[in-house]
């Protein structure tokens, strides 16, 4: 580990998503603002735990699905009615039923468009380091190793208090991780 | 947690509904004198009207089979604590053939395929008369009730039967079973709707229209299902085993089916539109004329963009007594989507609620109601012994 680069945070390893859960709730009731908690798999009740805030991915998918609805829409009334008018079937040029598969598409289409990138980049993905790395037994997380972090950013962060604090917690393999 | 925990009432006290249902028959009988008299003051009225209310009523019933047979097929766990409350609902099938009576008795005032003479000069009927006879619609029908009728016997008397045994192996021949119970579901609800519904027009035609009544029905049998599971947590059962996420799963079906309602409506009317082909149109220009127009549109906003708006966002599925209310909604809006199938057949310059739409929805209503409430009390609230209901018990969404 190099010692020259900057504290990222305290990491500890706890033995069971429970434990973890139990920790993560524990610390966020410590005081500790900026937390967050490694697992293999999605944990019941983490989100909650962590006082994580609701997802704003929502509102980017309500502002994809208007930008795609009202743009097939625009789109459509432009080309057909405006710009190049040709009379089909004997319908009105403005033929609102005509429009509507595209309108559902283009709709669909923004709105997955929205809520998968719009995913990617509120999480900061793709993403192929994390200071979190350097733990000796982080390499766990993806088998049966359950990790909490604390960042030192945190306000209420030290390095004696907050090891002594996740100790108590039941952590073991307590690490310093920089980076 | 296993079903040995379950601290909740999972079982109604003999006798303890008994009130209530007897309430339930009482305003049954007095709505079926009522309709007794409408048939007196207005005979073809009350054909259609009683038309519509039965449908209403089996198609619930029937879409309840298909919740069950599609938990068995789909090995779902989260609709465990559900699904004796569907067996419950679809089982009043068998007698349910009595509603059915007063259509056969008025198949002359319904259906205009049932006059000898205006088929002997209609090219299409003529045509037709071979599938649309009035021997054969009858024999249909009587064929639909009876694969009903063994059907939710047997998915019923299996279920019960699970919960003294616990046996796994009656899931597993449910869940085998469920397979060619589907398609005979998706057969008999499919040529339901163009026996009793489609026929009425019979110079009209669509080949989505089974799935269109499958889409509706199964609405607002997710609707009752809901409305069921408040009124048993309100009763004081199933308080704790019926949690806010089964609800809050039931909310996203409503949802779900919304959308799907509307998909399959817009292409019935899309390719018919496009088409624009008369004996095809002529559906349509019946509902966009007069006061029917208003019922469209109304039926667009009403059975699609409320639900849709409501139902999407998790802030409402996360509040059964909004569930609850869009329950009520969809039930309100299935009936009126039937209405809107039936009526302008008989009312063509514009819609025209009668006081005897009203007591023959309420006899129907009341009496299948009283039949599943029955049921319902008869076993435990929740199949008991189904492997699968501690992990039903255990239902969370974090989302």
């Amino acid at each position: 580990m190099d010692k020259t680069e900057a504290l990222y945070g305290m990491v500890a390893e706890f033995d069971s998503p429970g434990a973890l859960l139990h920790a993560a709730e524990a610390t966020r009731n410590a005081g500790y603002e900026r937390v967050d908690a490694c697992s293999p798999f999605p944990i019941h009740g983490i989100d909650k735990a962590l006082k994580i805030p609701g997802s704003k991915v929502p509102w980017l998918v309500l502002g994809g699905a208007f930008t795609g609805g009202i743009g097939a829409l625009a789109l459509q009334w432009w080309t057909s009615a405006i710009d190049y008018p040709i009379k089909i079937a004997g319908k009105p040029y403005l033929s609102l039923p005509a429009f509507v598969p595209v309108i559902f598409e283009l709709t669909v289409l923004l709105s997955a468009f929205a809520a998968v990138f719009g995913m990617l980049a509120l999480n900061g993905l793709p993403r192929l380091y994390h200071p979190a790395f350097n733990h000796s037994r982080f390499h766990k997380v993806t088998d049966d190793g359950f990790f909490l972090i604390i960042e030192s950013e945190d306000p209420m962060f030290s390095r004696s208090t907050t090891r002594e604090f996740m100790a108590g917690l039941g952590g073991t393999h307590i690490e310093e991780v920089r980076g | 947690m296993s079903s040995m925990d379950i601290t909740d009432r999972i079982r109604v006290p003999a006798g303890a509904w008994g009130g209530k249902i007897s309430r339930l028959f009482m305003v049954a009988v007095v709505a079926l004198v009522l309709c007794a008299v409408g048939f007196v003051v207005d005979r073809e009225q009350f054909y259609f009207s009683w038309l519509t209310a039965m449908v209403f009523g089996v198609s619930i019933s029937v879409a309840s089979l298909f919740f069950v047979m599609l938990h068995h097929l789909t090995r779902a766990s989260w609709s465990t604590v559900i699904r004796r409350i569907a067996e419950a609902l679809m089982s009043p099938l068998p007698l349910l053939v009595l509603f059915f009576l007063p259509v056969i008795l008025g198949n002359h005032d319904l259906y205009h395929w049932t006059h000898h003479d205006a088929v002997e000069h209609d090219a299409i009927l003529k045509h037709k008369a071979p599938y649309l006879n009035v021997t054969f619609w009858v024999i249909r029908a009587a064929v639909y009730f009876l694969i009903w009728t063994l059907m939710t016997r047997y998915f019923y008397s299996n279920s019960v039967k699970q919960d003294q045994s616990a046996d796994p192996n009656t899931t597993v021949t449910m869940q085998r079973r469920s397979a060619p119970g589907m398609i005979l579901f998706a057969l008999t609800i499919t040529f339901m709707g163009f026996d009793w519904l489609m026929s009425l027009d019979p110079h009209w035609f669509s080949t989505i229209f089974g799935v269109y009544i499958f889409a509706g029905s199964a609405l607002a049998c997710f609707g009752t299902l809901t409305l069921a599971a408040l009124a048993l947590r309100r009763g004081g059962y199933l308080e704790t085993v019926i949690r806010d996420d089964h609800i809050r799963d039931l909310g996203r079906l409503m949802f779900a089916f919304s959308v799907f309602w509307a998909y399959i409506a817009f292409s019935q009317f899309f390719l018919i539109w496009y088409g624009n082909i008369p004996e095809e149109t002529l559906y349509y220009i019946h509902r966009f004329e007069g006061s029917w127009k208003y019922l469209t549109f109304g039926l667009a906003i009403g059975h699609f963009i409320v639900p849709f708006m409501i139902l999407m966002s998790q802030w409402s599925k996360r509040r059964p007594a909004l569930i609850g209310f869009m329950a009520v909604w969809v039930l309100v809006m299935h009936y009126l989507d039937l209405y809107w199938m039936v009526m302008p057949t008989h009312h063509k310059e514009g819609i025209h609620f009668s006081w005897i739409d009203l007591v023959c929805l309420v006899a129907v209503c009341t009496i299948l109601v009283a039949l599943f409430v029955r049921k319902l009390s008869q076993n435990p609230l929740v199949p008991v012994g189904d492997p699968r209901l501690p992990e039903s018990l255990r239902l969370h969404n974090d989302y």
